[in-house]
């Protein structure tokens, strides 16, 4: 039986060439990526073509979905946080669609690999450190230092709030993938149980059902957690992002 | 010790020390079970304020959720890394 993590491997589709040693090709990876990135960009596109002031069901899922994640921004960091609305949209819908194509059966989960996770989590961070300096220059480095604390205590905080800001990109990334990763690997291997009971072909086999009703229930639970990673991956987003729009604690 | 037991006993202690990092799971899990468990009590006290608090006690089992992972990335380098 093939192994739970075969399903994480990478194919090429079609190779373009080489770049030295490494191979430039289309993936299964980047074609997931396009696929989400279509899905969202047609949904979007169908849903406001014929906008009217009392929206069909397509357009109030949209707008529903805006006014969403536009109140998650605007509760952590204020009305002028909104100019970061576009990237905290986009980021929402890629990592929830991303989420919920991988939970097709079959599909390819492109947010179970950290190379994808880590660069959305950079990006966060570097739109936070580059806007931080932008917008506050040195004083932005007032982030490491919160106020009120006695001072004897002043180096010990700075070295955590530096330690705890360097983690960040991390475990923004590591949230992500982890529970993909580990979610997809016990969903296979729930359903390996069901093929391996059917196998021996004796008494044990009819206890193949209930595998299989532990499998639905945890693909029900696996699309929850796809929710959920992208709800909690986009309030800490906009947690980072309050940050760099007012340093002072 | 010759060559292979060398390499079998390194592959035990890499095992070993994958169960080891699963003990932290555990122990995030109790993390989680804490914030969850507090929010319920309190809401259940106060549930006119529970709604402006569930981002926040999501926020919490995001954090406490994310220190159980990486005991569980930590397991998985021992084993596939």
């Amino acid at each position: 039986m093939a192994s739970p993590l075969d399903q994480f491997r990478i194919t090429e589709i079609v190779r373009f060439g080489t770049i030295g040693e490494s191979p430039v090709a289309l993936t299964n990876s980047g074609l997931y990526m396009m696929i989400v990135v279509g899905l969202i960009v047609g949904g979007m596109m169908m849903s406001t073509r014929a906008t009217a002031l009392v929206p069909n069901r397509w357009q109030s899922f949209t707008e529903t979905l805006y006014e969403f994640v536009a109140n998650m921004l605007r509760e952590s960091t204020g009305k002028e946080g909104m100019r970061f609305f576009p990237l905290v949209f986009s980021l929402f819908l890629f990592v929830l669609v991303a989420n919920l194509v991988g939970m097709v059966p079959g599909a390819f989960t492109v947010t179970s690999h950290i190379i994808v996770t880590f660069a959305l989590a950079i990006l966060v961070i570097g739109t936070v450190v580059i806007y931080g300096f932008i917008k506050h220059g040195t004083h932005f480095l007032g982030l490491f230092v919160p106020s009120g604390v006695p001072v004897w205590l002043l180096p010990f905080i700075t070295v955590i709030e530096i330690i705890s800001f360097l983690s960040r990109p991390i475990s923004l990334s590591l949230r992500l993938f982890a529970n993909m990763l580990a979610g997809h690997i016990a969903l296979k291997v729930f359903a390996g149980f069901i093929v391996s009971l059917l196998a021996t072909a004796g008494f044990a086999s009819i206890l193949a059902p209930l595998p299989f009703l532990m499998t639905i229930a945890m693909v029900a639970f696996e699309i929850f957690v796809a929710g959920l990673q992208a709800y909690v991956f986009t309030v800490l987003t906009c947690i980072y992002l309050n940050d760099a729009l007012h340093p002072g604690h | 010790m010759d060559p292979a037991t060398a390499a079998a006993s390194l592959d035990a202690y890499r095992f070993l020390g994958a169960g080891l990092a699963c003990i932290g799971m555990g122990l995030a899990a109790i993390g989680v079970g804490n914030i969850f468990g507090n929010f319920l009590s309190g809401a259940l006290r106060n549930p006119s304020a529970s709604d402006g608090q569930f981002a926040r006690a999501f926020i919490g089992a995001a954090l406490a959720e994310g220190l159980g992972i990486f005991c569980l990335v930590v397991a998985l380098v021992l084993l596939f890394g």
